[in-house]
């Protein structure tokens, strides 16, 4: 028996999600057309004067990522439960937390990813200020990893339940309320030309600590799950 | 309280003891399943779990493999607890349930060589093994284009490159043919000869000799 | 089992019968504790100079907010014995807080936006405490929905479990955020909520009804354990047995 390495473990599983995904693209694209439509609601329910949107533009941006990789968590444990591959990955001779953080890291590659390379787009649809560019995809880089891997908490604590979308929301969502609260002070600084390093290390210290713990809470909930 | 008639407990080659549950209690939903269950396989041998639906076989199945708690007692694998060493449980272990763990967005051999990959089996002769289960010409077709005996074969393929000595199959006999079944039945005797040893659920008559085989009764309580 | 003198408290029937004996106990000191405090909160201790009478809600909004807090971080406490020390009754220790400290969140809440009204003129306001309380209602509501989805009660209970301790590692990080966030929105808030620098002759009717309203929450906390406990066991011949006797009881 040859041991695998973690890394090559990782990449395997890696590889394979995003094989699985490319092979199946409505769920790359799909949340991403909810990000956009969401987005777009906002000038039409509010109004389109561009001093409104470019004060509330952050907060839009940010809400609507976190509503659109809430969409998408589903797909991080979902199918992997119900054709049994869930079981057989926890099976393998490898840590789990290989496998969650490499099922993790391929849903971010998926999701977060192409959240960020168009959120650029939205917010000149949003009259976003103009130095507040910078500040709104630093925010998305170290913020979007964060919802992936909290997120994944929930999934995997409600991946045995019949209908568990709704009840993932209310899970999840209290939890992404620091991501929101410092992504968008720090884009509304950046707006008045004012040092947003603070808020940037916070969003730091957040992701580090949930890069750690999370894995862990996740491997226990898909114990408790796969129960 | 104790109702099984086990015949695995007079095993008495402690030495070649593979794999042994000690005071297994169950309880799922309310309902105890279980009570007090020991049971102790060695090296050599095919134990099949019988009982009635809803007497807990699958769950004991999924007990001995790790995968759930059981409310009181313990699994060894040799002499260590199973979840003091997972990992090396692990690389002995290979566990087929219901389900045969198939994606259906990759080919049947991209699934069986994932499998494989998973568990340090390099993948040369995958191709081989997908004609083991007569699966030849379907290499390179979507696992959702395949039926569900199909996928259930794909899951069974790792069998014939297994280096796990214990193997727990949940009702593997599912959906395959006559012919299959015989097949299977010949590996899990070749498997036993070589120091492995496999336990395993079905409703089907087997054709390995009685004598080779071991039997674990569950009974079906209602409270 | 590592912990020697939790053992006998790991077997259902006997904590069972501990948290009976323990019940009409904390009901009294309950009963006592907040007819003396209530009384004296109410009318005795002295209006407020700038709120006058309003400021006696004050007597109802802390302890309840303080519990609220407090019944989360004892769930999280029997969550990690649960999953750490595998202390079966643990969970369902953590199960028959949740409803409670929901409640008490609720009311924190509620007694928070009456004593808003009169003060700032509207029931609601995005005050730091308020806020954060109304998110703590959230994570409550949380944990009781993922023990309710689960069929099987100690899933349930493991379920929860992990999502209260994920929970309580988060709690501060949001408190924090939400404090630092109302800071920074300073100017849209009219004030803070009154926190008066408490003189004595308010601190001791609040203590008296703190320790009242802690009696009423280990109370609620002992009556519905043991109706957990009883759930769980409810195969268990002990079970049986009482159930057995309490109908002959009713049959006489």
């Amino acid at each position: 028996m040859t041991p695998v390495s973690y890394r090559a473990a990782f990449s395997l599983i890696v590889k394979r999600d995003l094989m699985i995904a490319f092979r199946h693209r409505d769920d790359i694209i799909n949340p991403l057309l909810f990000f956009i439509i969401v987005v777009t609601l906002f000038p039409l329910g509010i109004g389109p004067e561009s001093s409104t949107l470019s004060r509330i533009a952050p907060g839009i941006i940010w809400v609507a990522a976190l509503l659109a990789t809430l969409l998408s968590l589903d797909r991080l444990f979902k199918s992997d439960h119900l054709d049994g591959s869930l079981e057989q990955m926890l099976l393998s001779p490898q840590p789990i937390f290989i496998l969650v953080l490499a099922k993790i890291v391929a849903h971010w590659l998926l999701t977060g990813l192409p959240l960020i390379l168009i959120a650029p787009l939205l917010a000149v649809l949003l009259h976003l200020h103009e130095s507040s560019y910078g500040a709104l995809m630093f925010t998305l880089l170290l913020g979007t990893p964060i919802l992936s891997l909290l997120g994944a908490i929930g999934v995997a604590l409600t991946v045995g339940i019949k209908k568990g979308g709704v009840l993932l929301s209310l899970l999840v969502l209290p939890l992404y309320i620091p991501v929101l609260i410092f992504a968008t002070s720090a884009i509304d600084s950046a707006a008045m030309n004012l040092p947003y390093n603070g808020q940037l290390a916070i969003i730091a210290a957040i992701f580090f600590a949930s890069l750690t713990l999370a894995p862990f809470a996740v491997s226990a909930a898909l114990k408790v799950s796969t129960n | 309280m104790l109702n099984l008639n086990s015949t695995t407990q007079d095993a008495n080659q402690t030495d070649t003891c593979l794999l042994s549950a000690v005071n297994l209690t169950c309880i799922r939903e309310e309902r105890m399943l279980f009570e007090q269950l020991n049971i102790s396989i060695s090296a050599g041998d095919i134990v099949q779990i019988e009982g009635p639906n809803g007497s807990g076989k699958t769950s004991l199945l999924r007990i001995l493999a790790g995968l759930s708690q059981p409310y009181e007692g313990a699994v060894y694998f040799q002499t260590e607890n199973i979840s003091q060493q997972r990992e090396n449980f692990h690389e002995n272990l290979l566990y087929l349930g219901h389900l045969p763990g198939v994606k259906g967005e990759m080919t049947a051999l991209e699934n069986l060589e994932f499998n494989l990959n998973l568990h340090g089996i390099n993948n040369k002769n995958a191709e081989r093994t997908l004609a083991e289960v007569s699966l030849l010409g379907f290499e390179d077709a979507l696992a959702s284009h395949l039926s569900a005996g199909q996928h259930r074969r794909i899951a069974l393929a790792r069998l014939w490159q297994s280096r796990a000595k214990i193997w727990i199959l949940d009702e593997p006999f599912t959906a395959i043919d006559k012919l299959g079944v015989e097949k299977l039945e010949q590996l899990f005797l070749q498997h036993a000869d070589n120091g492995g040893c496999v336990i395993l659920t079905t409703h089907q008559d087997l054709t390995i000799p009685p004598e080779r085989m071991k039997k674990v009764t569950l009974a079906y309580r209602f409270y | 089992m590592m912990w020697k003198w939790l053992h006998p408290y790991a077997n259902p029937e006997v904590s069972y019968h501990f948290a009976g004996k323990l019940l009409p106990w904390c009901t009294r000191l309950a009963f006592i504790f907040l007819s003396v405090g209530m009384v004296w909160a109410l009318l005795f201790a002295p209006a407020d100079y700038q709120q006058g009478d309003t400021f006696r809600i004050f007597y109802l909004h802390v302890p309840a907010a303080m519990l609220s807090m407090g019944i989360y971080l004892g769930m999280a406490i029997a969550a990690l014995s649960s999953l750490v020390w595998q202390l079966k009754l643990a969970d369902a220790s953590a199960a028959a807080m949740a409803p409670i400290g929901a409640t008490f969140t609720f009311i924190a809440l509620v007694t928070g936006a009456a004593w808003g009204k009169p003060m700032w003129g509207t029931w609601w306001i995005w005050d730091a405490r308020l806020t954060s309380e109304l998110i703590l209602l959230f994570l409550y509501l949380g944990v009781i929905a993922l023990h309710n989805a689960f069929e099987d009660k100690s899933l349930a209970g493991k379920a929860a479990g992990i999502l209260a301790l994920v929970g309580v590692i988060n709690l501060p990080i949001i408190k924090y955020s939400v404090e630092w966030w109302n800071t920074l929105h300073q100017g849209a808030t009219v004030g803070k909520l009154g926190q008066p620098s408490m003189s004595a002759d308010m601190f001791w009717p609040f203590l008296v009804c703190f320790i009242g309203f802690s009696f009423f929450v280990t109370a609620l906390i002992c009556l519905r354990f043991r109706s957990e406990v009883l759930t769980r066991n409810s195969m268990r011949p002990w079970v049986r047995t009482l159930v057995a006797n309490e109908e002959n009881k009713h049959a006489i």
